[in-house]
């Protein structure tokens, strides 16, 4: 018997592919709404709640789907399990770094 | 006719090579086995398994023009020249077209592939309603030839991990199968990252099983019940 959570790594690729096709679909459509961009546009979009949270979620997708999609791949090829523990972790941190520097990029102004 | 055949002795040849036959055959229905037994009578230091010549045994699983199939049941009319006979590849070859089949049977003998029920046994069989006996349909043909899981890159990746899709397979129909007490257990057993999540669905199995069965639907189907009892 093994560990469990070989399960809960397959449902978040899928929920964060589905969460970040919503969003890119709505983005364009808002983006296509306010065509042709300019930067003020682009300042007042960002400036609106709902845009900022539906982009967070979706660069929160973006980062878990990351995750499993490189954990996967590591798992398949990278077989020494020091060098494929090392990599995960590397792959986690810079993974976690983006994740808050997307929340300062989105949230600061 | 020209083959290329794969060759290899461990005892004699450094490394494997390929090797050219050609045989004056008449155009008719023949199967690639009944060209193999041919080349054999003309060198017979030719190794390959064979058994019962119709698809039911699944001894003559081989790499045929770079997909698996049986060789008694794939016509040589179909077929383009020359053909590229190889071993059934990820598997230790032990000589010419003959592989180890040891590490599939190992995965295969690791979801326990037989009925667990604890009731005592009734006096008579076990019996299931059409309905139920029907969802074995397409789980219970499969002869263990390995082409679909040689034919599977997460099996070549990680052999002694990934359970692949023939064991899978397999597992599904133990898991379907009403009289069958085990199906947590089962499915506890398949849900770590490797057994049953190296699987990324490409359906290389589904292309290669000669006898039309698909595990990735068996798969999808494991990973369907484990989503249902986890959310």
């Amino acid at each position: 018997m093994g560990a469990h959570y070989g399960i809960m790594g397959w449902l978040v690729q899928r929920i964060s592919a589905a969460i970040m096709a919503l969003f890119i679909l709505l983005f364009l459509a808002v983006l296509l709404d306010h065509h042709p961009l300019s930067y003020d546009i682009w300042k007042t979009l960002l400036s609106q709640l709902w845009l900022r949270i539906g982009m967070q979620l979706f660069l929160i997708g973006l980062f878990l789907h990351a995750w499993v999609g490189m954990r996967d791949i590591l798992m398949d090829y990278v077989h020494a399990t020091g060098i494929r523990l090392l990599l995960q972790v590397l792959v986690l941190v810079s993974l976690s770094a983006y994740a808050i520097w997307s929340v300062r990029i989105i949230w600061e102004n | 006719m020209r083959f290329s055949i794969y060759r290899f002795d461990p005892d004699a040849d450094a490394s494997p090579y390929m090797k050219d036959y050609d045989l004056a055959l008449e155009a008719g229905d023949m199967m690639l086995l009944d060209a193999l037994i041919l080349i054999k009578a003309q060198d017979d230091s030719l190794s390959l398994r064979k058994s019962c010549r119709e698809g039911v045994c699944g001894s003559d699983a081989m790499n045929i023009n770079g997909k698996n199939g049986l060789a008694c049941i794939t016509p040589l009319s179909s077929l383009k020249e020359p053909i590229e006979l190889r071993p059934l590849p990820g598997l230790p070859v032990i000589r010419d077209l003959v592989v180890d089949m040891e590490p599939f049977f190992k995965q295969y003998r690791s979801i326990k592939p037989y009925l667990i029920n604890n009731d005592p046994p009734p006096e008579t069989e076990r019996l299931q309603s059409p309905q139920e006996r029907a969802e074995l349909d397409g789980l219970y043909e499969c002869i263990l030839c390995a082409c679909c899981t040689t034919s599977c890159p997460s099996f070549w990746w990680n052999p002694d991990k990934f359970v692949g899709p023939a064991g899978l397979l397999q597992a599904w129909r133990f898991i379907a199968d009403t009289r069958d007490q085990a199906t947590s257990e089962r499915l506890d057993d398949l849900e770590d990252p490797y057994r049953l999540f190296r699987c990324h669905g490409i359906m290389n199995c589904v292309d290669a099983c000669p006898k039309g069965l698909n595990p990735t639907e068996a798969i999808g189907k494991i990973k369907g019940m484990m989503v249902r009892r986890t959310v």
